[in-house]
Parts: C-alpha cells; sequence; structure tokens
C-alpha cells in the first residue's frame, strides 16, 4: 500500500468509502513518504505522527459508525502561518519558535470538521515573505524535481509536500503569489480565490488587504473540493465575504466551449519571460482552443506597476501588523534589556530575520511623516487603476489567461541576496492580489525538465468558471499526472 | 533615492528595530535600490484617481455586541515570555519615558 500517498483527495475518498482501505493505512503511507524523503525535501516545520494516527482511527471509528463527513480520513498539511490550537505555529520565525497556538484558525476548523487528519506544518519564508522558502529562519525547502532548486515561495513547504507526495493536499496562503507561484514551480494546482472567500482568522496577518487562504493540491477536482468547504462567510473575519457559495465539484464539467480567454498580450510579451515558460503557455492556449475556448488579446497597461505598488503596499501594512511581536505577550524576548524600550527593539532586532526587517523598514518609511503621499498614497491610486484595467478586460473575457511565474524553478541561493531579483519571481501573481481576484495555476509543461504552470485569472467571485477551465484543460494534458524521480 | 545612514537609523527607530552597524549599511543600499524601482509610480498622473484601501466592496460589517466566552486567562497567559500572578511581567516602563 506504498501507493496510497501518491493518491488525490477524491480518489483516496473513494477507496475509504468502498472500504479499500483505511484512513490509518492512508496516514501510516503518508508518514512513510514523510520519513523517505524529507530527509532531501524537507517540507515540513513539524510533523506531527502521533495525532495524526489517533485523528486516523477517530475517522476510522467514525466511518465504522456511519459518519461520510466530506473529507473523513484524508490526511492533509497546513502552512506554518496558519493557527492550529496546541500546535506549534512559528510562521518560519525565531520570533515564534515555541509559540502554540490556544485556537484553529477557522479554515483548520473547516478541515477538522470535514473529518480531515493533520499531518503537521509546512515550511514558509518567515511570515509568508518571500518567493522561494528560502527566507524561513530554520531551513530552506528544496523542489522534489530537482532539489538544488527552490521550490518557489511563500507556501514553498505545502507545494513540495504535495509534489512529494508527503501529503494529499495542503493549505497555503497567498498574497503576493505565494500559492500559485510555488504550485507552478513544483507542478501542482494551487488556487488563491477571491479576496475574502475563506476566513482569514487565525491566519497570521502579513499584509491584510491582500492575504487569503488558498490550496495545494494533485489536481483541480481537489481545488474544488477544499474551496467547497473551506469558503464562506465567517463571524469572526468581518471582512469574509457573504456571498453565496455554489457546488465547485458541479462546475467541473469539462466543457469551455464559448468560454472567452484573454490573453495577456504585455505578459508573453516581458522580457523576463523564459522562453521555455513562454513555449508551455502558448501550448496551452492552442489546447484551449482546440478545446472550444475562444482565445483573445487583452490588455493591462498598468500591470508594469505592480510591483512598485505591491512593494509599497505589503510592507506598509506588515510594518503595522507585525508591530505586535514586542516580546510582552507571547514569542521570543530577547534578555538583558535595561528597560520597555530597550527589550522591544532588541527583541525585534533578534528575532526577525533580513527580509522581514527590510520590509518593516520600508514600510515604515512609505508610511512615515512627508513620504506618505509620495510613496504610500500614490500605491494606493495605482492600485486603482491595475484593478480598473482587470475590470476593462472582463467586459470582454471571462477568464485572464497567463504565465503564474515568469521562470521555472531557479537555484537556491541564486536570488536570496538581491531583494530586486527576487520580487521578480511575483510579477505575473502580484496584480492578482491587489485586485483582489481569484486565480489558479495549473501544470501546463515542462521547460528543461522543471514544471511549468499556466495561470487563470477570473472575475470576483466566479471561482467556478475558473475551475472549470482549469480542470477541462488539466484533464486534456498529461501535465498533472507526472510525478517528480524521488526513489 | 538615496537614503542617508541617519534616515536608516531614524526608521528604525520608528519602527523599534535594533539594527547592527552592517545592517544598517546594507539596508542603506538596499531600500535606496527598492525606492528607485518604486520612483517609476511617479510617472503615472493619478491626480484624479482615488485611492483603493481595500477591495471589497461592503463596509462597517455590524454585528451584536454579545458577551461570549473568551479564552481562559492561563492558556494566554501559557506563551508570555515571562507572567506572574495574572499579569505579563515587563522591565521598567515609567522611569525615563514618562
Amino acid at each position: 500500500m506504498d501507493d496510497l500517498c501518491r493518491l488525490t483527495l477524491h480518489e483516496a475518498k473513494v477507496l475509504l468509502e468502498r472500504g479499500e482501505c483505511s484512513a490509518v493505512e492512508l496516514t501510516e503511507a503518508c508518514l512513510a513518504r514523510i520519513e523517505q524523503v524529507e530527509g532531501r525535501v524537507r517540507a515540513f516545520l513539524t510533523v506531527t505522527p502521533d495525532e495524526a494516527l489517533e485523528q486516523a482511527r477517530a475517522a476510522d471509528e467514525a466511518r465504522a459508525r456511519g459518519s461520510s463527513a466530506p473529507l473523513l480520513g484524508l490526511p492533509v498539511a497546513v502552512k506554518d502561518v496558519i493557527s492550529t490550537r496546541d500546535v506549534r505555529t512559528t510562521c518560519g520565525s525565531r520570533m515564534l519558535e515555541h509559540y502554540v497556538p490556544p485556537y484553529d484558525a477557522t479554515a483548520v476548523v473547516r478541515l477538522r470538521e470535514a473529518g480531515a487528519v493533520l499531518l503537521g506544518k509546512t515550511n514558509t519564508d518567515e511570515f509568508a515573505m518571500g518567493s522561494s522558502t528560502e527566507n524561513s529562519a530554520f531551513f530552506a525547502t528544496r523542489n522534489p524535481w530537482d532539489v538544488e532548486r527552490v521550490p518557489g515561495g511563500s507556501s514553498g513547504g505545502s507545494a513540495a509536500a504535495v509534489a512529494a507526495d508527503e501529503c494529499l493536499a495542503a493549505l497555503g496562503t497567498d498574497t503576493g503569489g505565494s500559492v500559485r507561484q510555488p504550485a507552478s514551480l513544483c507542478g501542482v494546482v494551487g488556487l488563491k480565490p477571491t479576496y475574502g472567500r475563506i476566513s482569514r482568522y487565525g491566519l497570521i496577518a502579513y499584509a491584510s488587504s491582500l492575504d487569503q487562504i488558498g490550496t495545494l493540491t494533485k489536481d483541480v477536482a481537489d481545488a474544488a473540493l477544499l474551496l467547497e468547504l473551506l469558503a464562506g462567510r465567517d463571524p469572526r473575519d468581518a471582512t469574509s465575504a457573504d456571498v453565496e457559495v455554489p457546488t465547485y465539484t458541479a462546475a467541473l464539467t469539462g466543457d469551455v466551449r464559448g468560454v472567452r480567454l484573454g490573453v495577456i498580450r504585455e505578459w508573453l510579451e516581458h522580457p523576463g519571460l523564459d522562453p521555455g515558460v513562454a513555449a508551455a503557455v502558448q501550448g496551452a492556449l492552442e489546447t484551449l482552443t482546440a478545446l472550444g475556448a475562444e482565445v483573445r488579446d487583452v490588455t493591462l497597461p498598468h500591470s508594469e506597476y505592480a510591483l512598485p505598488v505591491y512593494y509599497l503596499i505589503a510592507p506598509a501594512e506588515a510594518s503595522s501588523n507585525l508591530a505586535r511581536y514586542d516580546g510582552v505577550a507571547y514569542g521570543f524576548r530577547a534578555s538583558g534589556a535595561g528597560d520597555i524600550w530597550e527589550l522591544f527593539a532588541r527583541t525585534r532586532g533578534a528575532g526577525f530575520g533580513a527580509e522581514v526587517k527590510r520590509r518593516i523598514m520600508l514600510g515604515t518609511y512609505a508610511l512615515s511623516a512627508g513620504y506618505y503621499d509620495q510613496y504610500y498614497k500614490k500605491a494606493q491610486k495605482v492600485r486603482t487603476l491595475i484593478k480598473a484595467d482587470f475590470d476593462r478586460a472582463f467586459e470582454a473575457v471571462d477568464v485572464v489567461v497567463g504565465p503564474t511565474s515568469p521562470v521555472p524553478a531557479f537555484r537556491l541561493g541564486e536570488r536570496v541576496d538581491d531583494p530586486l531579483q527576487m520580487y521578480l519571481a511575483d510579477i505575473f501573481t502580484i496584480s492578482v492580489n491587489l485586485a483582489g481576484l481569484p486565480g489558479i495555476s495549473v501544470p501546463c509543461g515542462f521547460a528543461d525538465g522543471l514544471p511549468v504552470g499556466l495561470q487563470l485569472i477570473g472575475r470576483p467571485w466566479d471561482e467556478a468558471t475558473l475551475l472549470r477551465v482549469a480542470h477541462a484543460y488539466e484533464q486534456a494534458t498529461p501535465w498533472h499526472a507526472r510525478k517528480p524521480d524521488l526513489s | 533615492m538615496r537614503l542617508s545612514l541617519a534616515d536608516v537609523e531614524h526608521i528604525a527607530q520608528l519602527a523599534r528595530l535594533e539594527l547592527s552597524p552592517e545592517e544598517k549599511e546594507l539596508f542603506r543600499e538596499q531600500l535606496s535600490a527598492i525606492l528607485d524601482h518604486a520612483a517609476r509610480l511617479q510617472e503615472l498622473d493619478t491626480e484624479a484617481i482615488p485611492p483603493t484601501a481595500q477591495v471589497i466592496e461592503w463596509r462597517n460589517v455590524m454585528r451584536e455586541d454579545q458577551v461570549t466566552p473568551s479564552l481562559a486567562q492561563e492558556e494566554v497567559l501559557a506563551n508570555a515570555p515571562e507572567a506572574r500572578e495574572g499579569y505579563f511581567v515587563v522591565p521598567t516602563v515609567l522611569e525615563d519615558h514618562a
């Protein structure tokens, strides 16, 4: 039964329902896989085998009693910026190395209520700030397709764990591309829903107007299954939407005839776009055309400004959100401080890593007296223009299409010393967060043996169309079924 | 945009971050480069454009003010670096900064 860990959620669900395997066997298969590959992949910050097996046994007993909860007995992983009761939640930071949340995030509550088995917590760039998972204070996660390369980030641990079959699916978070970009680099499906679709309660905040929980899965059907369970209004998050949640799994009809797809010219002609990525995306457009979709060009004239807008707005929000780490109520405290002001400065100086400090500094500057209008307010105004570009595009098309990442997985260490180079990894994903739209990355081929992702972007709240197109494309192509060789 | 060492020290003070001399120099370089990149936004005329702080359409989400159980005090204090008799313990606050 070594192959059980290779299953998707929906495949494993069928086996469980037919009694052809148990939740304990599934969980043991994932734990054995973690044991086998984790020394090379390093996707997890915390693995909780005892708790996982206990949950699996409880799931098997519940099934014997007649329960048919939607994820009953299915082993999943959770990014370590999402709070889990009684399981340490570090955010990839020394600041929270020993922090044990006294409550679950709403997304985790929903996973538990659906019967899922939680295997552990996955590695992340510190406080989700990064595009390679190299900014984790603990260690870098490796790309299962080539362990000398990065898995992307910041949800690199979740993407690598799914790609390496260490779990069936995982939760991630996406503030500027942190679900879609690692999904692209690891050859899995990454869904970032509309801002407000999934409650952020218990998601430890980075940039609150952009943060959104998303999923990393082995195929599109699993993304639909998870979104159906996670989406919806939560009284504990005032920004969670009171918008109807459709049955996403029913939207996967396989039919895309007549769907209007808009190709973003600026992105396909971008000088930083790798030729192998361009070729894979071009091939995907041909497949979608053959399936009956109408492909036409759209233009997002302000998308070239998305990067500077993001790197003013997100750090500004971060500088405020991360003010809470002061060494008083929880988390790391520096020793030897004479008074409270020294305690704050020393704790934050020693507890945060370089990228977090850089963004706090940048955000503090952008919000400071004399620079607020020039930087922060200017960025907010250009954000309006970026959103308006999408609004205009969606008058003519149903879904906007482009590459997810300009390049396939890059080498460990290649960009980590040059923040601007690292930030360029997100050029095609961040405008989607700035506009609050849903986006998905699906595998669309390989460039030099490394996975490439196709990004589909939808209207607000229209994840159903996004999933339908992504699923039809996936089912017509072999890419999602390819696995990295970690034997 | 060329930040001075004094600029960097001022920002670090506002952000309550203790930085080493090496970090100050590194951030002076890196933040200057990032702000140069951001200067591209000045190309755009945004005089008549309203700012976007968030993208959701609704505002003022109201609810009844109801008393519900909260976390137990000992659960909250369990993560504190130092706690005593139901309080967080911190070094002197008022001495020099009253």
